[in-house]
């Protein structure tokens, strides 16, 4: 029952996803860190992927930089779409290929990317 | 499948008394631990501020050299973070909720105390 | 986005304000005349950016802001964000705190359950039993502000134990009011289970098949009711792990199955409350925590609605660096999405209520 962390880089995550899915895992949450935090605007993001199978976790880390784009998860596992629009709204991250886009529509707020402002990626779709 | 499941339910109803208080006539009867409002023993207190930074809300603004402490209801969520950390222990937590502001200004929400 | 939509479709908006709802959500449902085609979600409506806080607030101050993330499952996100905390810093939380808090998130539990029950008898149209059943959690209710102060939000859950302590007195008092509040909610869940008109609405609405829940992500009463016995209790957080409980399972994944699993966990709650008066402990109830939390840690509990994780990262400071909240109504929105296609419209707020939604977590 113990909860595992995985680093991996951004070009093995669809294998990865797709090997939890195909033994039995469910997508657990997807969430992004600013690193590091405060009030200047991050130029690396952190982003998690957690998976759950018997009660133990195992979570995906991969690195990002301010502007990069990564691909979707949702061609494999179709219950991401909601947690990667909600990324996309609040750090301003570009992902493509989401199933069910909302284009920036999903949250109405204020300035653009309001969890990591003025980052160079915030200027993508508005 | 059953029918009339509720009938029991409801004829008994009709009869026990109602379950709702005939409020502004009837008061409220509050418990012990309600957390109702904030109030302050003024003449202890010694404006040290630490009330207004464990604040959630910003509440509570004091203004150490003129001594003056003053209180937001408004904006008071009446957690009690100011009790627990205040060093001279001169904040309470009242039981009752606060009477509506009426039109006279009587019953001000922004509560004002200047030491001496 | 794409949708199924064609000319001869009619597009109908539901939301955001509807009496079934507790809080605001909007869908807009293409229909093909009665039956349901397509749904577009359109959600945001609360979203007041509670996570950022994190950086304007220190953290022992931050478990307010917790709590008042939603109005129903208040004490669990307090609950949640405190254990989390104390993971990082490695706190040991004395044992009469912590059947303190089970017993608190169990009353949380039956309140959360009980307004559900009333909302889906709205749904329906049964306001009778609507009535009945909130003017249970009414007493419920009271036995919380008697112990607590406050009727929803709770207050009482900290970084290192709990601020209140309920005495034997007051203990033994409370178990025979929940005894009187334990028959009548018998009396009402029995109409629940049993009644023709209740069954009509029902049964065979929503079906949510054992594959699909996986594979969606569904949480909670809704996947348990498809035959998967999943409930993060029995990571044995707080002191769940000396008491004893089993899982409420059910197979046919409709409507009514989601209603006879929620049922089954009030008697569960009831029983899990009693268990935990009888084996408190003496001794303290909170410990002196002391320095800033640094490292990371997922924490998860189980909320009334479901699986809900807490993902807290600290940088040393006294300010925290991330604070993310995973609520069960964000991970059942595409599995409602996915059962609503095909059903009538009359069906469509029965099926919305049954994943009970709490709008306001979802979007903090």
């Amino acid at each position: 029952m113990a909860d595992e962390i995985i680093r991996i880089t951004k070009d093995e995550l669809p294998a990865k996803v797709s090997s939890f899915m195909a033994s039995g895992y469910r997508l657990v949450q997807i969430c992004c860190v600013k690193d590091p935090a405060g009030k200047e605007p991050a130029q690396r993001l952190e982003m998690n992927y957690s998976f759950d199978r018997d009660y133990s976790l195992s979570t995906l880390k991969l690195d990002l930089s301010v502007g990069e784009q990564i691909d979707s998860i949702t061609p494999v596992c179709a219950a991401a779409y909601l947690y990667e629009n909600e990324i996309h709204d609040l750090f301003g991250i570009r992902i493509d290929g989401i199933s069910v886009d909302f284009k920036g529509t999903l949250y109405k707020v204020a300035i653009p990317a309001p969890f990591n402002p003025a980052g160079e990626s915030s200027k993508e779709r508005y | 499948m059953a029918f009339f499941q509720m009938a029991a339910t409801s004829l008994a109803n009709l009869f026990r008394r109602p379950a709702t208080l005939m409020y502004p006539v009837k008061p409220r009867i509050y418990f012990e631990a309600t957390r109702g409002h904030i109030s302050i023993d003024s003449p202890k207190c010694i404006h040290c501020t630490i009330c207004a930074k464990k604040c959630p809300t910003d509440a509570i603004s004091v203004d150490r050299p003129n001594k003056v402490w003053t209180i937001e209801h408004l904006k008071c969520i009446a957690c009690g973070s100011c009790i627990d950390n205040c060093p001279k222990k001169c904040l309470h937590m009242e039981k009752t909720y606060r009477e509506p502001v009426d039109v006279a200004g009587k019953n001000n929400l922004t509560e004002v105390h200047r030491g001496a | 986005m794409e949708t199924a939509a064609t000319p001869k479709h009619t597009v109908i908006p539901f939301g955001p304000q509807h009496p079934v709802f507790p809080e605001p959500l909007h869908l807009d449902l293409v229909m093909d005349d009665e039956t349901v085609v397509d749904v577009i979600p359109s959600i945001g409506y609360i979203h007041r950016g509670l996570e950022l806080l994190v950086e304007k607030r220190e953290f022992p101050e931050m478990v307010y802001v917790a709590e008042r993330i939603c109005g129903i499952c208040s004490f669990i996100h307090a609950l949640g964000y405190s254990q989390a905390v104390e993971e990082i810093m490695k706190i040991d939380v004395p044992p009469r705190a912590k059947y303190l808090r089970v017993i608190w998130s169990e009353l949380s539990r039956i309140h959360s359950h009980l307004l559900w029950l009333g909302l889906a008898a709205d749904a329906f149209g049964f306001e009778n039993l609507f009535m009945q059943s909130w003017r249970a959690r009414e007493l419920v209710l009271d036995i919380i502000e008697e112990t607590t102060g406050g009727r929803v939000i709770f207050g009482t859950c900290k970084v290192g134990g709990v601020r209140r302590d309920i005495d034997a007195d007051t203990l033994n008092r409370i178990i025979g009011v929940l005894d009187g509040i334990e028959r009548d909610v018998r009396g009402i869940c029995e109409v629940f289970i049993k009644d023709s008109s209740v069954k009509h609405r029902f049964c065979g609405v929503g079906v949510l098949s054992k594959e699909d829940a996986m594979t969606l992500g569904a949480v909670g009463p809704m996947l348990r009711a498809s035959g998967v016995a999943y409930d993060m209790r029995m990571k044995e957080y707080a002191a769940y792990g000396d008491l004893s409980f089993e899982i409420p399972v059910e197979t046919s994944g409709d409507c009514y199955a989601r209603c006879a699993v929620r049922i089954r966990e009030i008697y569960e709650s009831f029983s899990l409350i009693r268990q935990a008066a009888q084996k408190i402990p003496g001794g303290e109830i909170s410990i002196k925590v002391l320095g800033a939390p640094e490292g990371e840690s997922f924490m998860r509990l189980e909320q009334p609605r479901g699986e809900v994780v807490y993902y807290i990262k600290g940088n040393g400071t006294k300010y925290l660096s991330r604070f993310r909240v995973r609520t069960p109504t964000f991970a059942n929105i595409p599995p409602m999405l996915h059962v609503l296609k095909g059903q009538e419209l009359a069906d469509v707020p029965n099926i919305v209520l049954t994943i009970d939604p709490c709008i306001s977590c979802t979007e903090r």
